[in-house]
């Protein structure tokens, strides 16, 4: 029962910058059917569903739509095509009610009666019933998206782009999401559902795209498809291969730098427990590596054992100094607008050798940091320049190159090379390894798996706030069978 | 003790007196503000309005001098709208900023056409005009059914910017910039555009509300004679939580602790009346703290949209 | 540190120069003589060293000291536009104490009455600094508010417990000798002249060579990376900032009670609180910038007066000047950072 191709996005190139996230990738979506977008974090998937929905103009490419060219040059143009975009962090405004954010989006008269049996009759519609009256923010998460995707059906869209739909939902949430995306296939329309899990296309679509590093690497029906096919095209073969394999373990009498037991975390926002009972130890110059699902509560995790966000309940034993590489380097590793030497003062704090009683030595501090800029092959106008004039590459080195220069018992580090270059990432990977081998204690996560295998003597999965621990060599098959223990399907 | 009728009424009108202006003000910041731009430089439109309300009234009557007020307010709101939003300087600073300019030209103005001494201005006003029937209702009608026709302006403004806010798109639209210019924008909102608009139109609104203390209240133009009211009117945004009737309410409040003076005055009391100004400041800062009922601003107050 | 520090100024010397061409323009406006007015106005705050030390030097005093308050707010982050308010709160407190210690000796007397200013004006800004860290109060609005609240107070100390003893005029006694600060002979300039300077001098000590400085400012342009890389307690900085900018402001209070007015006053202040915030943004967060430029709108609004006696030109214009360097500073900021973020984008 599939029909025509609704939406066609054709040889799509998008660069960012220094980082090229979308080579020549393309979708096509057809009415009828519910169309997988498959990858993994940072593949491509969501700038290729911001070009459909006119949030991204491609650098070169064509889209389509029911076989026409068509420029899309805002969500509105997108709107107009009849393409919906329901994006993985809403959009709804958590002071204004239901029916006025759909009034908003959709750009409805306000009067409130007449609104209420609009936004009414519309969510009857669709199947997707909610209280006009209710005010956005007061909505539990599994509603929140139900308004979001009411919102972008408002304005009668023929296609559906769900970017990462269930990655919030509770299990028989998700559930229902896939037969209302079904049903409204059913009715005529396309769904494109962006997604990382392969039990939910597997489960939910009729065809599948998979993207690699901004390519297209697979595009076929679901039908005769296993999750062995997807894994593989998703992850692919390892491609860094010259890297040397994960030393073997430290040994069992290397003294133990990191100890938490029965260890649980609540939620940055404060609802619930991210990680439960979760138990890990780490001796010196041990790498372990965490794999899991973004949410899992690795992030919390880390967090949680470098001190940067409050243990609920649990031991945590860890020997300092530490140093924390966070994930967002301009907003946590580094303060753009100041300089290198600047951020390295920041980093450093007050046990820095340029500190005495509370008097800093700027010569020293300066100094230090052209030392460190050459040591590390940090590119950079020197130590003066801000740290927004290095690339994203030379930033990361610097914030390495800074948490090494705390001489830590312990490295924790989140995603140490997201959107960095192939050299950058190697420079990275080197100096974790070698501070090892020098005694540290490594902790880190990578939405990677490749970096995980690559990187980890030891890997560890998280999936829903609990960790385990997978087996030495453990396939890839294996750790990704772990990461999704305890998700439906 | 009993007070006397003759005080009562003279207490009450005294505040819808005082009020009217702080209301006028106080409507168009929070047009500004449900926007999410807060603009400290009322104080000047109000004081801009003021001179050219006596400005406008000396040479072309009562009426004239109200529609310049308007347009004066406006035009110094222009300015703090050019930097604030247009150049996305911090709104704070570009508010004090724009008020200390209207401090100057006002009085520089003023002593330059009138004399450095301002010899004692006297100007055609706005007289009380009583609403046939509802003046008469006791208590209530000499105080709000019989004053200047600028009050009449104000209390319709009030249901007006009511339905403004919550019966029109372009009202739902400002509100959500107000909360969030990346979330109105991806909605199709024309973010700064409509903050642009509303910084104007509360200028406007401000300058009326300087119009009036001149020409319904004190009859002439004086330096500086708007002594602070359009802070108090961003006080009063804050106590009315951003709604108007609630922001009718804290003018109320207001107008009665100024007009409380009087009747201590009146009644030779030594109560401290200073006391009873600091009250509705008070009030506010406790609002804020969350003490008193819980109160939320515009999510986006303060902060440039991109 | 060294940065490139000629482009600020000439921008700040620039805007300062876009302030006075607008000011000549709207003289021209007026009727008024530009040359005549800015002349006279040069001779008012330059003309002799009795002009420039008692009318210049005796206005920088509290302009000095609140710009530097205000500037150690906003190297933190915050915005303390409550200068005005705090001023008074020093005021108050210095006129209370003062009137109490007439027995004391001199050198004691006065530096109780300054150390009670200072403290009083760190009480001002304590409650917006608690409102702050315990409700997430804007300390925009709340130091705002309380300028209010300051000169309500001020207003009924003058009408009440402190008022004069013949309970006619709304003001206080002058202060006992003892408790006034001694004058430059043959001038009117205040030993508070030298305090200013010590603490633009301490704040400079303080921003460039300690780790206390360097955290302020870390705090105030990242507050996530100073709390996740710098280990920093953002808040906590914020609120410590905003009691050492309620303190400077306090003082300024109380050297101009100790040194210039020797009562209370309603009036006591034309505004100094909002003229530090140009004198501030002029000065570009640099103490030793607030020292200069502090100097030059004092010079503005002694040279303001010489011009409407001498000339006949409204003093009150001067603002007009004041007003369009902030604008032109802050223009110029906003400008000159979206050129950068063009660069690094």
């Amino acid at each position: 029962m599939t029909g025509a191709p609704i939406l066609q996005l054709r040889d799509i190139h998008k660069r960012f910058g220094t980082v090229q996230a979308l080579t020549g990738a393309g979708l096509i979506a057809r009415a009828g059917e519910v169309h997988a977008l498959l990858g993994e974090n940072g593949a491509g998937k969501s700038t290729l569903m911001h070009v459909a929905s006119g949030m991204v103009a491609p650098d070169a490419g064509e889209i389509l739509i029911d076989g026409a060219p068509r420029r899309l040059r805002s969500p509105r143009d997108a709107r107009a095509a009849g393409i919906g975009m329901v994006h993985q962090h809403f959009t709804s405004i958590p002071a204004l009610t239901v029916a006025e954010n759909i009034a908003l989006f959709a750009g409805w008269a306000v009067r409130p009666r007449e609104l209420a049996v609009r936004v009414t009759a519309l969510a009857e519609r669709l199947n997707l019933p909610l209280d006009p009256v209710a005010r956005a923010g007061t909505l539990p998460v599994a509603l929140l998206q139900r308004l979001e995707i009411v919102k972008a059906l408002a304005a009668d869209a023929r296609v559906l782009l769900l970017d990462e739909p269930t990655g919030v939902l509770a299990p028989a949430e998700a559930d229902e999401l896939l037969a209302r995306a079904r049903a409204f296939a059913q009715s005529g329309g396309a769904v494109v559902l962006i997604t990382h899990k392969l039990d939910e296309a597997l489960r939910g679509a009729d065809r599948v795209t998979v993207l690699r590093r901004g390519r297209v690497v697979l595009e076929q029906a679901v039908v005769g498809l296993g999750s062995r096919e997807l894994t593989q095209a998703m992850l692919g073969d390892a491609t860094l291969v010259d890297e040397p394999a994960p030393a073997a373990h430290a040994s069992d009498d290397a003294p133990r730098r990191v100890h938490v037991a029965g260890l649980e975390v609540a939620r940055e926002s404060g609802l619930g427990m991210a990680v439960r009972q979760v138990s890990l130890g780490i001796r010196a110059g041990e790498i372990v590596a965490v794999a899991g699902i973004e949410g899992s509560g690795q992030r919390e995790l880390l967090r949680a054992i470098a001190g940067v966000l409050p243990v609920f309940r649990g031991t945590r034993e860890v020997t300092q100094p530490l140093a924390f590489v966070p994930e967002d380097r301009t907003t946590e590793g580094l303060i753009p607008e100041l300089s290198v030497t600047e951020n390295v003062v920041l980093g450093l704090g007050r046990p820095a050798s340029w500190v005495k009683r509370g008097r800093l030595d700027w010569k020293a501090a300066r100094q230090r940091t052209a030392e460190m800029l050459s040591e590390f092959e940090v590119r950079s106008a020197g130590p003066e320049a801000p740290a927004a004039s290095l690339s994203g590459g030379n930033q990361q080195k610097l914030i390495i190159a800074r948490a090494l220069e705390r001489a830590p018992a312990v490295i924790v580090a989140e995603n140490p090379t997201r959107g960095l270059d192939v050299q950058a990432t190697r420079a990275v990977h080197d100096r974790l390894r070698d501070a090892a081998g020098r005694g540290v204690a490594v902790l880190l996560y990578s939405s990677d798996l490749d970096e995980v295998m690559m990187l980890g003597q030891r890997i560890a999965v998280m999936a829903r706030g609990t960790l385990s621990e997978a087996p030495a060599h453990a396939s890839r098959a294996e750790i990704g069978a772990l990461m999704l223990a305890g998700r439906a399907g | 003790m009993m007070l006397d009728a003759g005080v009562v009424d003279g207490f009450l009108s005294a505040s819808v007196r005082v009020a009217t202006p702080l209301l006028l003000a106080a409507l168009g910041e929070m047009l500004a503000e449900r926007g999410g731009v807060i603009n400290l430089g009322v104080e000047g439109a109000m004081l801009c309005g003021a001179l050219a309300a006596a400005l406008g009234a000396a040479s072309g009557g009562a009426w004239t001098g109200l529609a310049a007020s308007g347009v004066a307010g406006l035009a110094l709101a222009t300015i703090f709208a050019l930097a604030a939003i247009g150049a996305r300087a911090d709104q704070i600073i570009s508010g004090t900023a724009t008020t200390l300019l209207a401090v100057g030209l006002t009085g520089a103005v003023y002593q330059a056409v009138f004399g450095s001494a301002g010899a004692g201005l006297s100007l055609p006003t706005l007289v009380p005009v009583p609403i046939p029937g509802l003046a008469d209702v006791p208590v209530i009608g000499p105080s709000f059914f019989n004053q200047p026709v600028t009050t009449y302006l104000a209390l319709v403004a009030v249901p007006l910017c009511w339905w403004f806010l919550f019966r029109t798109r372009t009202g739902l639209a400002l509100r959500a910039v107000g909360e969030s210019p990346e979330h109105a924008r991806a909605a199709g909102v024309a973010a700064r555009w409509l903050q642009f608009a509303a910084t104007v139109t509360g200028g406007a609104f401000a300058g009326l509300a300087g119009g009036t203390l001149v020409l319904a209240q004190v009859g002439t133009f004086a330096e500086r004679m708007t002594a602070g009211r359009g802070f108090i009117a961003i006080a009063i945004v804050v106590l009315g939580r951003w709604h108007p009737v609630g922001v009718l309410g804290a003018a109320l409040l207001f107008g009665a602790a100024t007009a409380l003076q009087f009747v201590f005055q009146a009644m030779g009391l030594a109560v401290p009346y200073q006391l009873f100004l600091m009250l509705p400041y008070v009030l506010t800062l406790l609002l804020l703290a969350g003490l008193v009922g819980g109160v939320k601003a515009p999510a986006a107050l303060g902060r440039a949209a991109e | 540190m060294k940065r490139p520090r000629v482009v600020p100024l000439l921008l700040s010397l620039a805007s300062l120069g876009a302030g006075l061409a607008v000011l000549a323009v709207f003289f021209s406006v007026l009727g008024y003589d530009p040359v005549l007015a800015l002349g006279a106005m040069v001779r008012g705050a330059f003309g002799s060293w009795y002009a420039f030390a008692s009318g210049t030097l005796v206005r920088a005093i509290p302009l000095m000291l609140i710009a530097l308050g205000f500037t150690v707010g906003l190297r933190a982050g915050v915005l303390n536009i409550g200068g005005e308010g705090q001023f008074y709160a020093g005021a108050v407190a210095a006129a209370w104490i003062g009137l109490k210690l007439g027995a004391w000796p001199g050198f004691a007397a006065t530096t109780a009455v300054l150390a009670v200013a200072v403290v009083a004006g760190a009480c001002w800004v304590a409650v917006p600094a608690w409102l702050r860290l315990r409700f997430g109060v804007l300390e925009v609005i709340s130091t705002l508010l309380l300028n209010f609240v300051a000169e309500a107070l001020v207003s009924y100390m003058v009408q009440g417990p402190l008022q004069e003893s013949q309970h006619i005029y709304p003001q206080s006694d002058q202060l006992p000798l003892a408790a006034r600060m001694p004058v430059f002979p043959g001038t009117r300039l205040h030993l508070g002249i030298l305090l200013a300077l010590s603490c633009s001098m301490i704040a400079w000590y303080v921003f460039r060579r300690t780790m206390t400085g360097f955290e302020l400012r870390a705090v105030g342009r990242g507050p996530r990376a100073a709390r996740v890389t710098g280990g920093l307690r953002v808040q906590r900085l914020g609120a410590m900032a905003l009691l050492v900018s309620g303190a400077l402001a306090g003082l300024a209070g109380g050297t101009e009670v100790s040194g210039v007015s020797y009562a209370l006053y309603p009036n006591l202040s034309p505004g100094y609180g909002f003229t530090a915030i140009a004198v501030a943004l002029l000065a570009r967060q640099s103490p030793m910038g607030i020292v200069l430029s502090a100097i030059l709108f004092g010079a503005l609004e002694a040279g303001a007066g010489a011009m409407q006696r001498d000339a006949g030109v409204p003093a009150v214009a001067v603002y007009v000047a004041e007003a369009v360097t902030i604008i032109a500073v802050l223009l110029a900021d906003a400008l000159s950072s979206r050129r950068r973020d063009m660069v690094t984008a």
